[in-house]
Parts: structure tokens; C-alpha cells; sequence
């Protein structure tokens, strides 16, 4: 049983109450409907009000509040009071605290429910305004930034590309051509079961193949690579904010578009076409095995049949994507990076912004990809 | 209870504690008074919030016992653990003030998790907590991100201050301050523990910090306590030590100020 703190009229008119027991922090939960109840009963009544403190055992901060807010409520009666029987620090204490006491700061009114609708459909707007600008903005920093790697080569950071390709590339191969391979061969299943219906089963391979060339090769490749090293940029350039460093860069004279910005986009520029190329090996392979398996296709049979039905073109409509694919998923990782705020919380919110928006745009650009290649007809 | 334990607020008996081969605290003894404001000093890398946060039990410890209010946290039960840990506070170095939560959330968070308050109550003592450590009414709404170095330390005193705690561990509350916010503070940890009746332990560097405010000094040095007692006593240990770090140029400008305050 938890020590208790108790508070007792002591007599009618509401004019003399005895607090007793123990009034603390643990107790404070137990005391305080007491002290509300004493409260409204104060404010209705006259006179001198005194209350006898010398029964409290153990009081601190939260308890000599209590107290206070009794002595106040008095006070906002227009009554005298006395508080008798506190021992030296007890009565230290309810100094300390009422020095210490402020008027509640009364909560702003909220706005009715339209006027906020309004209000954050126009931040909503404004966000995005400022994303596009943002964007096009760091785009047009990038490039001026590799402008000058061209007219001077010396400035180039090698070893950061280098390590952002392999980050981004060399380990992402595994996951990428593995996901890649199932998704070949579940097209080529469901091409084949359907197929199979009308006697056309061999077209399915053109199905897997065409697909997986043109569009899944460098969608999956870049929605991947957009989870994992997109959320990767933001994250790393994201903390670099958080700690000042960014800061710490400008100062030194250092551009953090050069040094962060301009060796990443390099590198996911150079890694998501490889990445894409493996894609689609690994897109046909899966395929070749469900043919081989389904539809009795062998290893030579699916290679000859191939090569009839994929132009190059095919080939090329896919690997052309994947260097602008690879250039908005850098530029708006890093982008988001560089407006992470000072909370652990914004680092969260702008990474998971990152990888939704990218994915986002990754999948628009493919769309308007998929337009211009059917208006020039390859 | 043992009533000669219950006198000290922390009671430490051979504490060892080792990172891989390499021993921090060997052997560590040390009691606490109650109501003491204790300063502990220790070269960078001796094991001074190594000791504090195995009292906090943050660092697992290879032997020792470790009795806190007289209560020892190895063989306590659970509840009786539990009622201990709110008794203490704690200060960190940076502040380490939640990012996601603003200045008045972080001081309710503590009793939010432990208390079954109304939630007018709460912002009441929040307010009242950071009335208390000098903040301005209107910090409760700010975020830790927007506070200045200052203000963090202010209001994570006002977090460990949340649950009204007995012992109050402060991890170099002082650095990172400016002379006069430092002496603000100091003055501010005072008062707190003059009124509160707080148990003090405070880690830290700032010579003016330990003449001016501790009514107790800890040296730590090998692993172990090398002397533990008022200003004074301390800087008048023989130890080659606490010579250099009380008798060196910046100690003795420290000391004279002191001296020619104390004569004004």
C-alpha cells in the first residue's frame, strides 16, 4: 500500500482544512481530486481561510503545488489565508513554488475544421511548389558541378565514387538480378497458363521478353535501388545536416553539392544501367527455365527463338532509362538529405519522403518514357 | 534495514568494472551522503561516468555490490528496484532530450510512464519544473532542436527534476556553457539541492563549478577513489594528481578569485 496524503475539512463554512500524511510526487495522483474538490469548496466560501499543515509527513515539489493551489484558490476568493504547522524546509518548499508559479498560458483556439482544410491544402501546394524548385535547383547545381569536373578533371573524387558504386552496385547485385529472376519467371508462368488456352504458349516468350527488356528490367532495378540506396543518401547526408556538417563544409569551402551530391549521382548513374543489364540477363533466365520446365522450350530453342523475336531496339528502349532513372533517384535522395531539420524524428520522416517520391517519379518517368518511344516509333 | 547504510544515498563496495582486458574501476569504494553535493573530479578517461553509469546500472559491472537509499539493486525485488530508479534522476552530458517531443512533452514524460496524473496537473508541474530551472514560459513549446546550449541543459534538469528524485546524477553540467551561464547553473543545482534536499552527484571539470558550489569532492584516479571529503580536505591531499589539478595555473586563478570574492 503506497503512503497516502489526506486533506479534511476540519470545519463547516469551508474555512479551515488540515492536510495530513504524505504529499509527493507518488501520492500526488491520490491527493489531487482531494485538493479539487477543496478547490471549488474554498471558492464558494468567506472569511479566513486557514489550513493546518503540520500533520504532512513527507512533502515535495508536486505536493507543496498541491498546496499552493489550494493557498492560490484562496487567494482568488479574496480571502485571507493562513498555512500553519509547515516544519522550515516544508515551508521553504511552498516558497520556492509559489516564486515559481505562473498563470496557465491559455492553448491558442484552434481554427474550424474548413479554414484548417484550406490551410493545409495550401501548405500542401506550397510544399510542392517548393519541391519542384528545390529539385530543379539542385539539378542545375549538379550539373554545374560536373561542368566543372569536365574543364578540370583534377577535381574529381574517385575513391567516393568508387565506394558509392559499390555500395549502391557491386552489393545490391545479388538482391537485384535474384528478385529480377522471379519476377522473369512468373511473367513467363503466367504468360504460358494463359496462353496455353489459345495454342499459343510460344508467345509468352515474346511476352517475357519484351516486358522484361523494355519496362520490368529497369523498374524493378530502379524501385530497388530507390529503397535501398536512395534511403541510404538521404540517411547519410540527412545526419551530416543534423550534425552540422554540412555547415561545417560551407565554411571550409568546401561545396556540398561537389562533395556529396555530384560523386553520388556519378555513381548511381554508372550502377543502376549495370544493375539494369544484369536485371535483364537475370529477367530472361528465370524465364528460360520456366519455358524449359512449362512449355518444353530447351536451353537452344530459347536462345535461337530469342534472338529472332528481340530487335535491338528492345534491347536499347530499356538501358536508355536507367541513367535518368538512376540521376532523380540521387538527386531527390539528396535533396531530402540536405532538409532534414534537428530531430531524429525529421531524419525518419524525410528518408521514408525520399524512397515514396522517388519511387513515385521513377515510375512517371517511365510512363513518359513509354509515350516518346511510341511517338518516334523504336 | 541497516540504519548505518540508510545514511548514505549511494554506497559502492568493490565495484569492478572492465572493458575486454582493460580495467576501469578496480575495486572502487565509495559512500554518498545524504543531501551531499558531491563533485567528482578524475583525469579524462579514468572512469568517471563509467562509475556513474554503473550506478545507473547502464554498464554491466564484473563485481562489486551497489546499495542506492540503502536499497541494494541486486537483490531487491523488482518492485522495490523500480522505486528506487525514480528516486534518481539523471542529467546527461548532451542532455539527451527526446528530438520528437517539445521541452514541456519531455518533462511529462516521466510522469506520463509512472504516475497517473490529469493531464492539467501535469503542465502544471512541467511549467512549474521549468519555472524552477530558470526557463522562460514560453521554452515548454519549443522543440530541442531549437533550444540553445544552455536552455538543453536547463531543460533536461527539469526532466530529471520530473519525478521529484532524491539523488540527482549530473554528467558535466557546466561544460559546453559560458562563464555566466555556468555560474547561473551552479547556483541554480545550489538552491535545488538546498531546497529539495537533492543528493548530488555531479561529474565534471569546471574548477569553479567544484570550489564554489560542492560541499564534497571526489577524486578518482587508478581505478579507485583516492579521497573523498569537504573542498579543502581534497585539495589538500597528498597525490601527485590532485596537486597539478588543484594547484596548477588555471586552479589557482580559480582559487584566488575565490579567495578575494570570500574577502569582499
Amino acid at each position: 500500500m503506497p503512503a497516502r496524503g489526506a486533506l479534511d475539512a476540519v470545519s463547516s463554512g469551508n474555512s479551515s482544512f488540515a492536510a495530513s500524511g504524505v504529499w509527493n510526487t507518488m501520492s500526488a495522483a491520490q491527493v489531487e481530486p482531494l485538493v479539487l474538490d477543496a478547490e471549488s469548496a474554498i471558492a464558494h466560501g468567506t472569511g479566513t481561510l486557514s489550513i493546518d499543515a503540520s500533520q504532512i509527513t513527507i512533502m515535495d515539489v508536486a505536493g507543496a503545488w498541491l498546496l499552493h493551489r489550494l493557498v492560490a484558490a484562496g487567494e482568488a476568493a479574496g480571502r485571507p489565508v493562513q498555512v500553519a504547522g509547515l516544519t522550515g524546509p516544508h515551508e521553504v518548499l511552498l516558497e520556492e513554488v509559489a516564486e515559481n508559479a505562473r498563470p496557465p498560458i491559455a492553448p491558442l483556439p484552434e481554427p474550424p475544421y474548413p479554414i484548417r482544410l484550406l490551410n493545409d491544402t495550401g501548405k500542401a501546394v506550397i510544399d510542392a511548389s517548393e519541391d519542384i524548385v528545390g529539385i530543379t535547383a539542385m539539378f542545375g547545381q549538379t550539373a554545374i558541378g560536373i561542368f566543372k569536373l569536365i574543364l578540370n578533371p583534377s577535381r574529381l573524387r574517385p575513391i567516393a565514387i568508387l565506394h558509392h558504386i559499390e555500395y549502391t552496385g557491386v552489393r545490391a547485385i545479388p538482391i537485384i538480378t535474384l528478385i529480377s529472376m522471379v519476377i522473369g519467371a512468373i511473367i513467363a508462368q503466367q504468360g504460358a497458363f494463359q496462353l496455353r488456352r489459345f495454342g499459343a504458349e510460344m508467345f509468352s516468350v515474346n511476352l517475357v521478353a519484351i516486358l522484361t527488356l523494355r519496362e520490368v528490367g529497369v523498374l524493378i532495378t530502379s524501385i530497388m535501388v530507390a529503397g535501398r540506396s536512395g534511403s541510404a543518401f538521404t540517411a547519410e547526408i540527412g545526419s551530416m545536416k543534423m550534425r552540422e556538417e554540412i555547415d561545417a563544409m560551407r565554411v571550409l569551402a568546401l561545396d556540398p553539392i561537389e562533395v556529396l551530391v555530384v560523386p553520388r549521382v556519378i555513381a548511381l548513374m554508372i550502377a543502376l544501367p549495370v544493375l539494369t543489364l544484369l536485371a535483364d540477363f537475370a529477367g530472361l533466365f528465370g524465364a528460360g527455365l520456366v519455358s524449359w520446365g512449362y512449355i518444353g522450350m530447351g536451353p537452344d530453342a530459347y536462345i535461337s527463338y530469342l534472338r529472332n523475336i528481340v530487335g535491338e531496339n528492345t534491347f536499347w528502349v530499356g538501358l536508355i532509362k536507367a541513367p535518368f532513372m538512376a540521376m532523380v533517384i540521387a538527386l531527390i535522395a539528396c535533396r531530402e538529405g540536405m532538409s532534414v531539420g534537428g530531430s531524429a524524428e525529421s531524419l525518419g520522416r524525410q528518408t521514408t519522403t525520399a524512397v515514396v517520391k522517388s519511387i513515385f517519379v521513377v515510375i512517371v518517368l517511365d510512363g513518359l518514357f513509354a509515350m516518346f518511344f511510341s511517338a518516334i516509333a523504336y | 534495514m541497516d540504519m548505518s547504510a540508510n545514511d548514505y544515498a549511494i554506497s559502492c563496495r568493490d565495484v569492478t568494472v572492465s572493458f575486454g582486458d582493460h580495467k576501469v574501476l578496480d575495486g572502487l569504494d565509495i559512500d554518498v551522503p545524504r543531501g551531499a553535493l558531491l563533485g567528482f573530479v578524475g583525469a579524462s578517461g579514468a572512469g568517471k561516468s563509467v562509475l556513474m553509469r554503473t550506478i545507473l546500472g547502464l554498464v554491466p559491472r564484473q563485481g562489486g555490490t551497489i546499495d542506492v537509499l540503502g536499497v541494494n539493486l541486486d537483490e531487491s525485488n523488482e518492485a522495490e528496484r523500480s522505486r528506487v530508479e525514480k528516486e534518481m534522476g539523471v542529467l546527461f552530458q548532451h542532455g539527451a532530450l527526446f528530438s520528437s517531443l517539445n521541452v514541456r512533452q519531455n518533462v511529462q514524460a516521466p510522469m506520463r510512464e509512472h504516475l497517473d496524473l490529469s493531464q492539467q496537473l501535469m503542465d502544471e508541474l512541467a511549467d512549474l519544473k521549468l519555472a524552477m530551472v530558470g526557463l522562460n514560459p514560453d521554452a515548454g513549446d519549443k522543440f530541442p532542436s531549437e533550444l540553445s546550449g544552455g536552455m538543453i541543459k536547463r531543460a533536461a534538469l527539469a526532466r530529471a527534476l520530473a519525478l521529484d528524485p532524491k539523488i540527482v546524477f549530473l554528467d558535466e553540467p557546466t561544460s559546453g556553457l559560458d562563464p555566466i551561464g555556468a555560474a547561473e547553473f551552479d547556483e541554480l543545482i545550489a538552491k535545488l539541492s538546498e531546497t529539495l534536499g537533492l543528493t548530488v552527484f555531479m561529474v565534471t571539470h569546471d574548477l569553479d563549478s567544484l570550489i564554489s558550489t560542492c560541499t564534497h569532492i571526489a577524486a578518482l584516479g587508478g581505478g579507485k577513489i583516492l579521497v573523498l571529503g569537504d573542498p579543502k580536505t581534497v585539495m589538500a591531499f597528498d597525490d601527485p594528481w590532485i596537486n597539478r589539478y588543484f594547484h596548477g595555473a588555471r586552479a589557482r586563478a580559480v582559487l584566488g578569485g575565490v579567495a578575494a570574492r570570500e574577502q569582499d
